[in-house]
């Protein structure tokens, strides 16, 4: 077996097996925990808490405006890369047919030039974000070894992605077997890491949210 | 702190899980504007406990052990923050509304204060403060028993102080700021209160609103503290316990007495605004226009952002036609103080509060407002020190006290 079928055959069933299995554990790890039942009187019904908790995915995913001129460049710059990430992830051809193997359902994407174009931004962007990380005090000082390998695991996919289409610096078929190796590394991290926020982003804002609408508080 | 690790909720797991370390709660945190010192990070402020948690009781806490890739809490280290969940931490909630993953950070932080508390690092003026309350009701020894001194404020003003009634609709309790520092707000709840027409009463055996246990972080002493009022306001067949403008005493009776007690309240808990503003709504309660020309509110944090009630202060002042000039940050997302979560009472914690005050200060200013409205005796004594500390002109005034001049018509008695 050559290094790409490794990459694509063995080492990509066991790293999508520990993804799985690593992700359910650690959910269920802080889920199955006891849940205390608010005994005080809610201010708002419980449609009207749920719809607000809805409503908070929403609306967190943007600054209130009174918050807007201290954080909004470093948000955008946040969700920036992310919606370049989705777009390499979701809208490049290959990438489809994977996805297509692993659900059934595959979808158009992208031209190929602009997925490198993408590619080329979503990179700068993910410097950008290593360089605010490090100069920015209150950041440096709440990192850990977490952020930062997650944040190398994901550009080593995104390099060697980029390497690979580009058919930069070794045959394509290595670069390409490098490519899904450095994927296969980014599941088996996933649930140890920061990575796992995927999962919680929306939950945490619904919960929080409907939480602080069952006592009217601002959210 | 395995103790600590041990208790924390599906709830807080979720959130301590959920960080990802993007540090933007800082940037609604007015310790860490004024200083732009890091430390001042809300999520920071709970770095041990996240530590505690991920090391002792998160999913992969035995891995995390074995590779020793967290280190166990110091006592040292806890020391230290006693200053960050302390002495830079107004409990304000603020924080909570800025994170993009949804993290209610104020609550993680009012619970690493129990774990504080537990661990014997409660600040000796809150500590304190809480043990004299737990055991007497009373934060402070006096020389007068609260009960007594209601009654003589009562003699001052020439109002009836209902006291020690057996029976009433509405219970009704008392910031000890109030009868230290405001005895008119106490004669004007009463003024209202007979305005009103409802039948109501303090109880000496749960006279006060304040919660030290709260602040401090003792669980078990808030429920103490908490179930004096509960237990007064069964007592007389309440159906209403009225709060006062306190707005942490707000937050432990309304938001937290039931789970301490064990069980729902059988009576409802409403701030004293919220209640006016009920009244008038129900034609109760008539108000005439008040002269106080412009004028700007000081949104108490517990009642307003973290409590929900943001209407009823500004529905009151409108029926008085006020002029209200509202601060740049207002409502929901109003600065605190500086002195809630206790810090006012924290005597080394004052140089860093009067630096976060500047900002605050600043933004009254800038309304133009003459007059300085609030509905919270910490507030205003936080604003009265910080009076005297920069020379600064404006005296905060009481809603409560404003709706009590401001009465007019029959009300309902007559």
């Amino acid at each position: 077996m050559d290094l790409l079928g490794f990459a694509r055959g063995p080492a990509l069933k066991v790293a999508l097996a520990i993804f799985c299995l690593g992700v359910a554990w650690r959910i269920a790890g802080f889920a199955l925990l006891r849940i205390r039942r608010d005994l005080n009187k809610p201010r708002a019904s419980p449609a009207k808490f749920l719809t607000e908790g809805l409503i908070a995915v929403g609306t967190r995913s943007w600054p209130h405006p009174e918050f807007i001129g201290r954080t909004g460049a470093g948000e955008a710059l946040g969700y920036s890369y992310h919606l370049g990430l989705f777009a390499l992830v979701l809208l490049f051809g290959p990438h489809i047919a994977f996805l297509g193997s692993l659900f059934g359902i595959t979808w158009p994407g992208l031209p190929s030039s602009l997925i490198t174009v993408i590619s080329v931004l979503t990179l700068a962007l993910f410097l950008a974000v290593l360089f605010r990380r490090v100069t920015n005090p209150v950041m440096r000082m709440l990192s850990n070894f977490d952020d930062y390998f997650s944040w190398f695991i994901t550009m080593l996919v995104l390099g060697t992605g980029l390497a690979a289409t580009a058919h930069i610096g070794a045959p394509y078929q290595t670069l390409l077997a490098l490519h899904i190796l450095s994927f296969d590394a980014l599941l088996v991290w996933f649930p140890f890491g920061k990575l796992m926020h995927a999962f919680y982003i929306f939950p945490s804002r619904a919960i929080n949210g409907a939480l602080l609408a069952r006592k009217g508080a601002t959210s | 702190m395995s103790g600590f690790a041990r208790e924390v909720g599906a709830l807080s797991a979720f959130r301590l899980e959920s960080c990802i370390h993007c540090g933007i709660c800082a940037d609604a945190c007015h310790f860490y504007i004024a200083t732009e010192d890091p430390q001042y990070t809300p999520i920071w402020k709970v770095e041990p406990f996240k530590q505690a948690y991920k090391r002792e009781s998160s999913p992969f806490a035995p891995l995390i052990r074995l590779l020793g890739l967290k280190r166990e809490v110091t006592a040292d280290q806890l020391e230290q923050w006693q200053h960050l969940l302390f002495d830079s931490c107004n409990m304000c909630g603020r924080c909570s509304l800025i994170c993009p993953m949804g993290i209610d950070v104020a609550a993680l932080i009012e619970q690493a204060r129990h774990a504080m508390f537990e661990a014997g690092l409660a600040p000796k003026e809150l500590y304190q403060k809480a043990a004299h309350q737990k055991l007497t009701g009373q934060p402070e020894p006096s020389a007068e028993p609260y009960s007594a001194q209601l009654i003589a404020i009562g003699e001052r003003f020439g109002v009836d102080i209902p006291l020690d009634k057996p029976e009433a609709e509405v219970m009704l309790c008392v910031p000890r700021t109030d009868i230290e520092h405001y005895p008119a707000a106490v004669a004007a709840l009463a003024r209202v209160m007979k305005h009103l027409g409802v039948s109501c009463t303090f109880r000496s055996d749960g006279l006060v609103a304040e919660n030290y246990g709260y602040y401090a972080g003792g669980k078990d002493w808030q429920r103490e503290i908490s179930r004096r009022l509960i237990d007064q306001a069964i007592a007389c067949n309440a159906k209403t316990l009225l709060v006062p403008e306190c707005g942490h005493a707000y937050a432990a009776l309304r938001w937290e007495a039931a789970d301490l007690y064990g069980k729902p309240l059988p009576f409802r808990v409403l701030q004293v605004t919220e209640y006016l503003a009920e009244q008038l709504q129900q034609g109760r309660l008539r108000l005439a226009a008040a002269a106080a020309g412009a004028t700007t509110f000081q949104d108490p944090c517990e009642s307003v952002r973290k409590g929900g009630i943001n209407h009823a202060p500004r529905t009151l002042m409108k029926a008085m036609g006020i002029d209200l000039h509202e601060m740049k940050n207002h409502g929901g997302f109003s600065f605190c103080c500086g002195g809630g979560g206790g810090v006012i009472d924290i005597e080394r914690a004052a140089p860093l509060r009067y630096r976060t005050m500047e900002n605050k200060l600043r933004e009254i200013d800038d309304t133009g407002a003459q007059t300085f409205v609030t509905s919270c005796s910490d507030c205003r004594r936080t604003f009265d020190d910080a009076q005297a500390h920069f020379n600064w002109q404006k005296k905060p005034q009481s809603l409560l006290e404003l709706v009590a001049n401001n009465l007019t018509g029959a009300g309902n008695t007559e």
